[in-house]
């Protein structure tokens, strides 16, 4: 019997030589999330390893400036090691622990689940290995070697695309070599299932403090959150604990690199079609034939032709809306929120600034927007200055 | 349990009669696909039992570097599951032998699994392996593919442990053994107790079990084929294919008799 849909989509579309690999997290999953001393451990390790909650951020300026609904930033960026990954990561390494494992194998594209696994791997004792596509490793070099500090081995794909979809080919492949001792910490909310569920989980804590922390501040629910979307993960862990709340409004943004109308971007609502890769059901960027598709963006971290099965899920019944953001509007972001605000997102964060910057003026002044700021921009500072024409040493 | 199991005959299963059976593997369009169309052909005549077609994919998550390549270069070529189709049916009005498709799901659940599984009886193509669409997934894909009389092949791996039987139970055609851990590639030494395995299958199914992954030389396959039904080749077939492209009947002939004559 299938497992983990959302829907028509996700699933569990993995080779014979890995599902009892699966089949045992699946359950020490289910075992442990009732678990309360388990529950109890993650917690402890978020808030005083990671620094949680993150905090909920009015953003005056940026407000005054755009003259519309009010935005709040989610604070991720604060988060040790500078992004939403971090959440996923203890909990993965967490059970990874209670399940007797001493290896954590993790795919990453812009770098900062790679980083979060390696720290997570320091501080609990795990040996760590990294898969991530040489046109990421070129481009996000500091988190290579900031990997590599940690005490990981970055692992240099350079199959396919030599990106992120690749670097999770590379990662299965690994896994299907050595599962005994090793654990896969996926990094987003995709893949087979219990992945787009526990990850799911463990990214709720997002939505279960901004809804905490908006009601103590405005005494009110926001009227739309937005998160940028690659796999899915901080944008179903902004979206959760609103799901049940119908007022408000769930906007994904993909990246749309160059443009949807080129072949030059990853937005696989607004360009994909349903497929099965990657052990889900879901819609992917692919052509007639069911080859998937080389995508594009500026943005490692969204550089993926696939989307969560969740979001499949709520794009089809129309609870969350996506909307795609090119390069030059996630750039155009990236440098307004510096500027206004004195904070620096990552990339990735700034496509969800980007449409912040779209929809805040349309909207009244007694409104409320929350935005997920997903993770710092420190890692984009070389790239940002050369697709300005700048020409700096890292 | 009954040691008279009824197994019912099918054109994949009736190649291990009596002897054990050599299968090879290719990648359609690598370099050509009027040259996977000769290599076939070839290695049918030089003794295969069975040929495993693959149909290229851009991200084989179940294959190493050597079949992954092989993929890249159909691709490059422009080969797509329609002209795969026009060459299989060239292939049938020469030879009867059984042809097996392997390919992902995506390429099949993209085509349309009906229109996939029409197309290959059509055409003549007797079973597929679907690495990526486990037993718990398969119910999509099994009354299609055995309406246009195509088996699924199941796969059992070392590591599906208390999962063998349950998946030997509803084999049919042939069971893919899979002969160590990790993807597809050229090993030196196989060391998983296959016999074991082979006789936890034994006890559920009559179902044949062809043993791959990691089987390259003539040693190797005489000693599988002890306690195996069949061998089944791949990464140094194709290996073949990547060295020689074109001219690649010659040494392929001749690789293939090595091998079928090692057969015990
Ligand atoms: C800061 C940041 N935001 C977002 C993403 C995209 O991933 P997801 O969609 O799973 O949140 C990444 C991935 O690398 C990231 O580093």
């Amino acid at each position: 019997m299938s497992k983990g849909k959302y829907g028509i989509h996700g699933g569990q579309y993995t080779p014979e030589t890995l599902m009892n690999a699966i089949i045992e997290v699946e359950k020490a999953y289910e075992h442990y999330k009732n678990d309360l001393a388990f529950q109890a451990e993650l917690t402890e390790l978020l808030n005083d390893y990671a620094g949680r909650p993150s905090r909920l951020y009015f953003a005056k300026k940026m407000t005054a400036d755009l003259g519309g609904a009010k935005v709040y930033l989610k604070r991720e960026d604060l988060n040790h090691t500078g992004s939403h990954k971090i959440n996923n990561v203890l909990g993965q390494a967490l059970l990874a622990k209670k399940m007797g494992k001493t290896r954590l194998i993790a795919e990453t594209g812009a770098g900062q689940h790679g980083v979060a696994t390696a720290t997570a791997a320091a501080l609990m004792g795990f040996e760590c290995e990294i898969f991530m596509g040489k046109e990421d490793t070129d481009r996000q070099a500091l988190n290579v070697f900031r990997m590599r500090l940690l005490g990981a081995k970055v692992h240099v794909v350079t199959s396919g695309t030599m990106t992120l979809k690749d670097a999770v080919n590379e990662t299965f492949r690994e896994w299907t070599t050595r599962v005994d001792d090793t654990h896969y910490v996926l990094g987003s909310v995709m893949g087979p299932h219990p992945f787009p569920e526990m990850v799911r989980d463990f990214q709720s804590v997002i939505s279960k403090e901004a809804r905490e922390q908006i009601l103590k501040k405005e005494g009110k629910l926001p009227d739309a959150v937005i998160a940028c979307v690659g796999g899915g993960s901080n944008a179903i862990g902004a979206f959760y604990n609103f799901i049940p709340d119908a007022s408000v409004r769930l906007i994904g943004c993909e990246a749309a690199g160059k443009g949807v109308d080129t072949a030059l971007h990853a937005a696989t609502i607004a360009n994909g079609s349903l497929g099965i890769f990657h052990g889900m059901k879901s819609y992917f960027c692919q052509d007639e034939y069911g080859q998937i598709a080389p995508v594009y963006s500026i943005s490692a971290g969204l550089d993926y032709p696939g989307i969560g099965p969740e979001h499949a899920y709520l794009h089809d019944t129309k609870r969350a809306e996506y909307v795609p953001i090119t390069d030059d509007e996630a750039v155009a972001a990236f440098e307004y929120l510096s500027r206004t605000e004195g904070i620096i997102p990552a990339i990735e964060s700034a496509h969800a600034i980007a449409y912040a910057m779209v929809l805040a003026p349309t909207m009244t002044k007694d409104q409320i927007i929350i935005v997920n700021v997903s993770g710092r921009g420190d890692k984009d500072v070389a790239a940002i200055a050369r697709y300005k024409g700048e020409d700096i040493h890292e | 349990m009954s040691k008279h199991i009824i197994i019912e005959e099918n054109k994949i299963s009736q190649i291990f009669k009596n002897q054990k059976a050599f299968i090879g593997f290719l990648t359609a369009g690598d370099p050509c696909l009027s040259k996977t169309e000769e290599f076939i052909l070839a290695m049918a005549e030089a003794g295969a039992d069975l040929i495993e077609i693959g149909i290229p994919f851009s991200d084989p998550i179940a294959e190493g570097p050597v079949i992954e390549a092989a993929n890249e270069r159909a691709l490059s070529v422009g080969t797509t599951t329609d002209k795969i189709f026009a060459m299989v049916a060239r292939v049938r009005e020469k030879t009867d032998i059984p042809l097996v498709f392997l390919t992902y799901m995506n390429p099949i659940f993209v085509y349309g699994v009906e229109r996939f599984f029409a197309a290959c009886e059509k055409v003549g193509i007797n079973g597929a392996i679907i690495p990526d669409l486990p037993f718990e997934e398969k119910g999509e894909v099994l009354s299609i593919a055995h309406a246009h009389e195509v088996d699924v092949i199941t796969l059992i791996a070392p590591t599906s442990q208390d999962r063998i039987q349950m998946l030997a139970k509803e084999a049919t055609g042939f069971i893919y053994l899979v002969s160590s851990m990790g993807v597809t590639g050229v090993r030196s030494e196989i060391k998983t107790d296959l016999a074991a395995i082979i006789a936890d299958i034994r006890q559920v199914t009559q179902t044949p079990v062809a043993v791959g992954f990691g089987i390259a030389t003539p040693e190797q396959a005489a000693t599988i084929s002890q306690f195996a039904d069949g061998v089944i080749v791949g990464s140094a077939i194709v290996r073949i294919i990547a060295e020689h492209g074109a001219a690649s009947t010659e040494p392929l002939t001749a690789y293939v008799k090595s091998m079928k004559a090692a057969l015990v």
